[in-house]
C-alpha cells in the first residue's frame, strides 16, 4: 500500500542502494543458535571475493572469540542463503554463489549449539 | 465594570470563540493537512478537553511547579547531593535518559506546535499548544536537572548532537521521525495515544522509581513536576481516540492501523528502558516484566475492554510483546554488552546478587538461557578475553535496533528472528512480524531510513575506523566501555573517599577540567 501524500508520490530514496558502497555489496552473516553474538553482522564485501574468504578471514574477525568457533568443521556446516538451504562453492565468488546485495547468509553448526548447548 | 468570568466560561471563549471562518482563502487551503490521511471530522465542536485549562491558569500552575523544582535543584547542587546516590553506576540510567528521551521531549514540543497549526478545531489547537509548551518545559527541566550530573560524570555533554548521529539513539529518533513525517492525525494517535497513553508509565515509572530507590532526589522532583502534565497528555490521548471514532465510522480502520503500528514501534523503543530497568539500577524497584504486567497487560487490557464499544481492538502483536517480556531486557543487555565500546554510557555483567534477583523475577528464562551467557562472558573476561563484537550489527529497517530479537513465539528463543521484504528489487530486513508489517504497509517511507551501520560503510560518519565514528558522535574515549575500571567508577571512588591519592584532582567537576 502506498504512503498517503498531500500531493504527488511520496519522495522515496533507496538509501542503501548498492552503488553507494564503493564497489562493495552488503552481506549479512549470522550464526544460528549462538545468541551471545547478539546479531548477524553486516559486512561490505567485494562481489568477486571468493566465498572461501568468508570462512577464512571475514567471519573469524568477529566470531573467533566464541569458544565454539575453533571447533567448527566447515565441511559439515549447513548454509542458508536468503531463506533457502544451499551449498556454497568455496572457490567461486560471492556473486557466482548467488550472494547479492543485502543477502542474508545463515549457518548452522550441528553439534555446536553454543555455550554448554544453551544457544549462547 | 465587566463581571469577572469564571474559568469554565473563559475556557469556552478561548476554545470556541477564537475561531473564525476564513474569507480570503478556502478553509481547505488554510488547513491543508487535515483531510489527506482519510480522517473525517464532521463537527470539531464535539471536541471535549476534560481539563479545560485556560492560559492564565496554565501559567500559574506551571510557574508554581517550576519554583519548587528549581529550589530542589539548587539545594541538590549546593549539597553535592550526587554523593548520596546508591552507586555511581546508577548515573548510566540518566545518561540513557538525557541522550535518548530528552530529545524526544523537544521533538514533541515542535510537533505539537505543528498540530496546533494544522488542526482546524480551536479546542484541539489550544490543547496542542499547551502540550507543546509542556514538552519544551520537560526538555528544559531535564537538561537543567541532569546538568548537575554532567559536571561530575561522563557521557552527558552533548546529547542533542549525539541523538542525531549515534547508532543506538537512531532507535528513539527514527520512531519519532516516523511520527513527525506523518500527518497530524497519525502523529497524535502515535504520540498521544500509543506512546503517552498506552506506554508512558513503562517509560517514566522505571526511571522515576529507579531514581527514588537509588537516592536521586533531583530526578524524582522533575518526574513529579512533569507528572501532572503527563496525566493531562494521557487524557488528551484517550480523548482524541474517542473523538476520532465518534466522528465517523470510516475512521475506525485507519485509527486501528495507526495504533497497531505505533504500539509496536513504541514497544520496540522501550526495549532500551527494559535493559535500563533490569540491569542499570543498583537498587531495582520492579522488573520490566512486572511493569509490563501492571501497566500494559492489566491497564491496557481494561482500557481496550472499554474501547471495544467503538470497535477498537488490542494492538496487533500485543501477545508477542507480552511473551517477549521474559526475554527482552536480557536480549537488549546482550546487544549492549557486545557493543559497549561504542556507547556513551557504561555497563557491566550483573553481580551474583543481581543475577539472583533476575532469577527470581524471571524464573522461566533467566537461569535457563541468560545466566549461562553471563557465566560464559565472565569466564572469557577472567581469561583476559572480554568479548566485544568487533563487527557492525545487522539493523532492522524499521526499528533500527540490531537484529537480536528471537523466535520466542515460535518456541525457539535462542534463534534470532529474521524477516525480509523485497521492494523495487532490493531486500529489506526486519526483526519481527511487527516491524515487517510496518515496512510492507509503507515501503516507500522506510527505504528512506538512515541506518547508522550502512551509513558508516558508505563513509558518511567521520571515517572507517570505530574511533573516527565515535569522534564524529562527539563521544570522548572515557564515555563508553565497562563500568568496572571506567573513569566514572574511579571518580566515584575518589569522591567517596575510597581512594586518597589525587582525590582533589579527580573529584573536581569535569567541566572545570575542560575549561
Amino acid at each position: 500500500m502506498a504512503v498517503k501524500c498531500i500531493q504527488g508520490d511520496y519522495p522515496s530514496v533507496h538509501m542503501d542502494s548498492v552503488d553507494r558502497f564503493h564497489g562493495n555489496q552488503l552481506v549479512y552473516v549470522g550464526w544460528d543458535h549462538h545468541t551471545s553474538i547478539c546479531t548477524a553482522n553486516a559486512y561490505p564485501l567485494p562481489p568477486e571475493m571468493p566465498f572461501g574468504a568468508l570462512t577464512a578471514a571475514v567471519l573469524p574477525s568477529v566470531l573467533a572469540p566464541h569458544p565454539d568457533f575453533a571447533h567448527i568443521d566447515w565441511s559439515k556446516v549447513e548454509w542458508i542463503l536468503d531463506g533457502q538451504a544451499f551449498t556454497p562453492d568455496m572457490g567461486k565468488s560471492l556473486k557466482e554463489n548467488g550472494v547479492g546485495h543485502k543477502s542474508l547468509i545463515r549457518f548452522k553448526t550441528p553439534g555446536l549449539n553454543g555455550y554448554q548447548g544453551t544457544g549462547n | 465594570m465587566a463581571k469577572k468570568l469564571n474559568m469554565r466560561k473563559r475556557y469556552e471563549l478561548l476554545t470556541r470563540g477564537l475561531g473564525w471562518e476564513p474569507s480570503y482563502q478556502s478553509k481547505d487551503k488554510v488547513f491543508a493537512q487535515e483531510a489527506y490521511e482519510g480522517i473525517k471530522i464532521t463537527d470539531w465542536s464535539k471536541w471535549e478537553d476534560p481539563f479545560r485549562l485556560t492560559a492564565d491558569a496554565y501559567w500559574k500552575y506551571q510557574a508554581e511547579k517550576d519554583k519548587k523544582l528549581y529550589a530542589v535543584m539548587d539545594s541538590f547542587a549546593q549539597n553535592n547531593a550526587h554523593l548520596n546516590l546508591a552507586d555511581a553506576s546508577y548515573v548510566n540510567a540518566l545518561k540513557l535518559f538525557i541522550q535518548g528521551v530528552s530529545p524526544l521531549e523537544y521533538a514533541a514540543h515542535r510537533n505539537f506546535a505543528r498540530l496546533a497549526r494544522q488542526f482546524s478545531g480551536e479546542g484541539a489547537q489550544i490543547a496542542c499548544q499547551m502540550q507543546s509548551i509542556d514538552e519544551l518545559r520537560h526538555a528544559q527541566t531535564q537538561i537543567h536537572t541532569i546538568s548537575h550530573y554532567n559536571k561530575h560524570f561522563h557521557g552527558m555533554h552533548d546529547p542533542f548532537h549525539m541523538f542525531d548521529r549515534v547508532w543506538y539513539l537512531s532507535v528513539p529518533k527514527s520512531y519519532f521521525d516516523d511520527a513527525s513525517a506523518a500527518g497530524p492525525f497519525e502523529y497524535i494517535t502515535s504520540v498521544s495515544f500509543s506512546f503517552e497513553y498506552l506506554l508512558t508509565n513503562l517509560l517514566f515509572v522505571p526511571f522515576m522509581s529507579g531514581a527514588a530507590y537509588n537516592g536521586d532526589m533531583a530526578t524524582v522532583t522533575f518526574g513529579f513536576s512533569a507528572q501532572s502534565d503527563e496525566s493531562r497528555h494521557m487524557t488528551l490521548g484517550l480523548e482524541i481516540i474517542k473523538f476520532l471514532l465518534e466522528q465517523h465510522e470510516d475512521n475506525l480502520p485507519i485509527v486501528q492501523g495507526w495504533i497497531d503500528k505505533h504500539f509496536w514501534r513504541a514497544y520496540r523503543l522501550l526495549g532500551l528502558v527494559a535493559m535500563m530497568q533490569d540491569y542499570f539500577l543498583p537498587e531495582s524497584p520492579m522488573s520490566w516484566k512486572e511493569g509490563w504486567q501492571i501497566y500494559f497487560v492489566e491497564n491496557a487490557g481494561a482500557l481496550f475492554n472499554d474501547l471495544g464499544r467503538y470497535g477498537l481492538k488490542m494492538p496487533k502483536y500485543h501477545e508477542i510483546a507480552t511473551a517477549e517480556a521474559d526475554h527482552i531486557s536480557h536480549q537488549v543487555f546482550g546487544i549492549f554488552y557486545n557493543y559497549i565500546h561504542a556507547a556513551a554510557f557504561n555497563l557491566g555483567l550483573p553481580s551474583e546478587q543481581k543475577m539472583n534477583w533476575l532469577s527470581e523475577k524471571y524464573p522461566d528464562t533467566f537461569d535457563k538461557y541468560y545466566r549461562p551467557r553471563m557465566e560464559m562472558w565472565a569466564e572469557m573476561a577472567k581469561d583476559g578475553k572480554r568479548f566485544f563484537n568487533m563487527g557492525l550489527p545487522q539493523l532492522c529497517q524499521v526499528c533500527q535496533i540490531p537484529m537480536g530479537f528471537t523466535e520466542i513465539a515460535k518456541g525457539d528463543p535462542m534463534q534470532v528472528a529474521y524477516r525480509v521484504s523485497e521492494f523495487k528489487g532490493e531486500k529489506f530486513h526486519t526483526c519481527s512480524d511487527g516491524c515487517k508489517d510496518i515496512f510492507d504497509h509503507e515501503p516507500e517511507k522506510y527505504v528512506n531510513a538512515w541506518l547508522p551501520v550502512h551509513q558508516i560503510f558508505q563513509g558518511n560518519c567521520g571515517g572507517a575506523a570505530v574511533p573516527d565514528v565515535l569522534n564524529w558522535y562527539h563521544f570522548h574515549p572515557e564515555d563508553g566501555g565497562d563500568y568496572a575500571g571506567s573513569a566514572d567508577e574511579a571518580r566515584w571512588k575518589a569522591m567517596k573517599g575510597a581512594v586518597t591519592t589525587e582525590s582533589t584532582e579527580t573529584t573536581k567537576p569535569i567541566q572545570a577540567d575542560a575549561a
